[in-house]
């Protein structure tokens, strides 16, 4: 009995039960979202799952893979050279994750009404994100060259 | 449960029935994506997707808790506080939200927005781990697979959803769908039912793979010596992976280094003070001079369009026990002053240290307007658009003795910005109830 359940259902009937459990939970908080703006809510929701997985990850997926190309074209790291991939990387990613956070501020897509709410201005918000993308990069390139020395000297000296 | 259930057995059980064409289509994935040697990182598997997991299921209880303690913080029950009014079953655990701490709910709805701002790198961490079963072929399998993916939609629609509209909301890009409270509510309850299922189902694998390699190990492994993980049953480990440029430490580390710049550019808009500036890109990390009324201001005069044509002549009106009055604010200022140190703490997360507002307590102006004992007030600004130009305060609100209408900050009178001539201040109230520009003070039984 449970094994034939199980070969047609692909799972433990607990499986099931959680399954359902979910989805009616989810069912009931939908049935009050959606009539708020039942295109709007949709798009949203499989627009957000979207969004992220088929362009934003893809995206820096690609940008990543370019980056390491371009490294391995160079060759195989030698000796005293320490791998730079990464100081280039750790920074990129830190200032993209920061600007796809902030956005709306560094971008100002809504500066007049943050104006008009807060009596602030969103001028400096970009100007912060470049002054913290100069400082990772110079942070990272501070960390590559003290890498580089170290690996250098390493090199220098006899093996033991 | 979730061993037996996520083995292959049951897809081959089931296989002799599926036409052959079926089969032949599952065997032949297109080339792409759905082919598993696409995905070529050598430190995707189990172990790291758990670390992540554990983080995120950690994290995410933790911001999901603190939002249900804001909506409650609103009194949802009283008058027309309530956002969503069709809350139904969804506000079960509503409660009677306390003055005290008077500083609990500047902690809650700061760690709930701090702490959502910081998951966004783990959460973009773990997407990532887990991206090559979005391209699972076949697509469908088996009904349990069927329904999983479905959930799977909404886990992760649900959870860029409920990230995003915080995130924009804080920064007053008004994009939603429909009202903000709407979306965010009830997006959250979608997604935390996805999100519970998730963790039923995959909490014994977590565990497992987190046995599965030493933590300490791994901070002790550096790029040249990681190797992938032994394969899983759910495919995450590529079968065809590339020479590793980055260890798991590494990418931990990466995970954990955005985590904690975020942290430190935007705390800063929570604590305060001399901290305020440090958070550079926060939407309440600029400093607005060091005069008594330079703290941060929810929403200005110019938004709520007053201007000091509607304040001039100012009076206030006391209703209760069936009578009305009216008070002008020197009938205010010639009643006995009370000094309460209360912060301003936004549902966006910012706040301001404790500022000194002086006025006259509300039990006092109960007890003036006949209502010595009031079930609530209800408290309406001379606004006269905006959600919040009226807010229901609970009887605990009224009666404690640092509820104020102020009438002055710091030692001076309160700025236009700021509610003059007189707002209501009350301890441990979400900013938008300390209604500003006090027009009218209805005492209920």
């Amino acid at each position: 009995m449970m094994r034939r359940f199980r070969a047609r259902y692909g799972a433990h009937p607990l499986h099931l039960l959680t399954m359902l459990a979910s989805l009616a939970l989810a069912g009931y908080a939908a049935l009050k979202l959606v009539p708020a703006n039942p295109l709007g809510i949709a798009v949203w929701f499989i627009g957000a799952a979207i969004a992220h997985d088929l362009l934003l990850l893809p995206l820096y997926s690609v940008v990543d893979s370019g980056l390491v190309h371009a490294w391995r074209r160079r060759g195989a790291p030698e000796l005293p050279q320490a791998p730079w991939i990464n100081y280039l990387r750790v920074p990129l990613a830190l200032s993209a994750v920061l600007l796809l956070l902030y956005a709306p501020l560094i971008l100002q897509f809504a500066g007049h009404r943050y104006a008009v709410t807060t009596s602030m201005s969103t001028d400096p918000y970009l100007e912060h994100w470049l002054l913290i993308t100069a400082a990772l990069f110079g942070l990272s390139a501070l960390g590559y060259a003290v890498r580089l020395r170290r690996s250098r000297r390493q090199h220098a000296r006899p093996s033991g | 449960m979730t061993d037996q259930q996520d083995h292959a057995p049951p897809t081959d059980a089931a296989r002799p029935r599926s036409p052959r064409w079926v089969r032949w289509i599952g065997e032949h994935p297109p080339p792409g994506p759905t082919r598993r040697g696409f995905w070529r990182s050598p430190i995707r598997g189990p172990w790291l997707t758990a670390v992540f997991g554990l983080v995120l299921l950690i994290g995410i209880t933790i911001v999901f808790v603190t939002g249900l303690l804001s909506y409650a913080a609103y009194n949802p029950d009283l008058g027309s506080n309530d956002l969503t009014p069709d809350k139904g079953l969804l506000g079960f655990y509503l409660f009677h939200w306390p003055t005290q701490p008077y500083w609990l709910y500047r902690f809650t709805q700061g760690v709930h927005v701090t702490l959502g701002l910081i998951l966004v790198p783990v959460l973009l961490g773990k997407l990532w781990s887990v991206i090559p079963k979005l391209f699972d072929w076949p697509p469908v399998r088996s009904p349990a697979q069927f329904l999983e993916r479905i959930s799977l939609l909404l886990l992760v629609g649900g959870a860029v959803f409920e990230f995003v509209t915080g995130i924009v909301n804080i920064q007053y890009w008004y994009v939603f769908p429909a009202s903000f409270y709407t979306v965010h509510l009830y997006g959250a309850w979608i997604f935390i039912a996805a999100f519970a299922a998730h963790v039923a189902l995959k909490s014994r694998r977590m565990v497992t793979a987190l046995r599965s390699r030493s933590f300490r190990d791994e901070l002790h492994t550096d790029t040249a010596h990681t190797r992938p993980e032994p394969p899983d049953p759910d495919d995450l480990v590529s079968p065809n992976p590339a020479a590793p440029t980055i260890s798991r430490r590494g990418a931990l580390g990466l995970v954990g280094a955005g985590s904690l710049t975020v942290l430190l550019l935007t705390v800063g808009q929570s604590i305060g003070g001399a901290l305020r500036p440090t958070a550079l890109l926060a939407p309440r990390g600029q400093t607005l001079g060091h005069g008594p009324n330079d703290f941060q201001i929810n929403k200005t005069a110019e938004e709520a369009a007053i201007s000091t044509a509607e304040t001039d002549g100012w009076q206030l009106e006391l209703r209760g026990g069936g009578t009305s009055m009216t008070l002008t604010r020197d009938d205010l200022l010639a009643m006995p002053q009370h000094t309460a140190h209360l912060p301003i703490a936004c549902v966006e997360g910012w706040s301001t240290r404790n500022q000194a507002w002086t006025g006259v307590q509300l039990r006092d102006l109960a007890r003036l307007a006949g209502a010595p004992e009031p079930g609530s007030v209800l408290v309406e600004s001379i606004q006269t658009g905006g959600l919040f130009r009226s807010a229901t305060l609970r009887r605990n609100q009224v009666l404690d003795p640092d509820s104020l209408l102020a009438l002055r900050v710091n030692d001076a009178d309160l700025s236009l910005d700021h509610g003059y001539p007189a707002r209501v201040i009350v301890p441990n109230n979400p900013g938008v109830h300390n209604t500003k520009w006090v027009g009218r003070l209805d005492f209920q039984a």
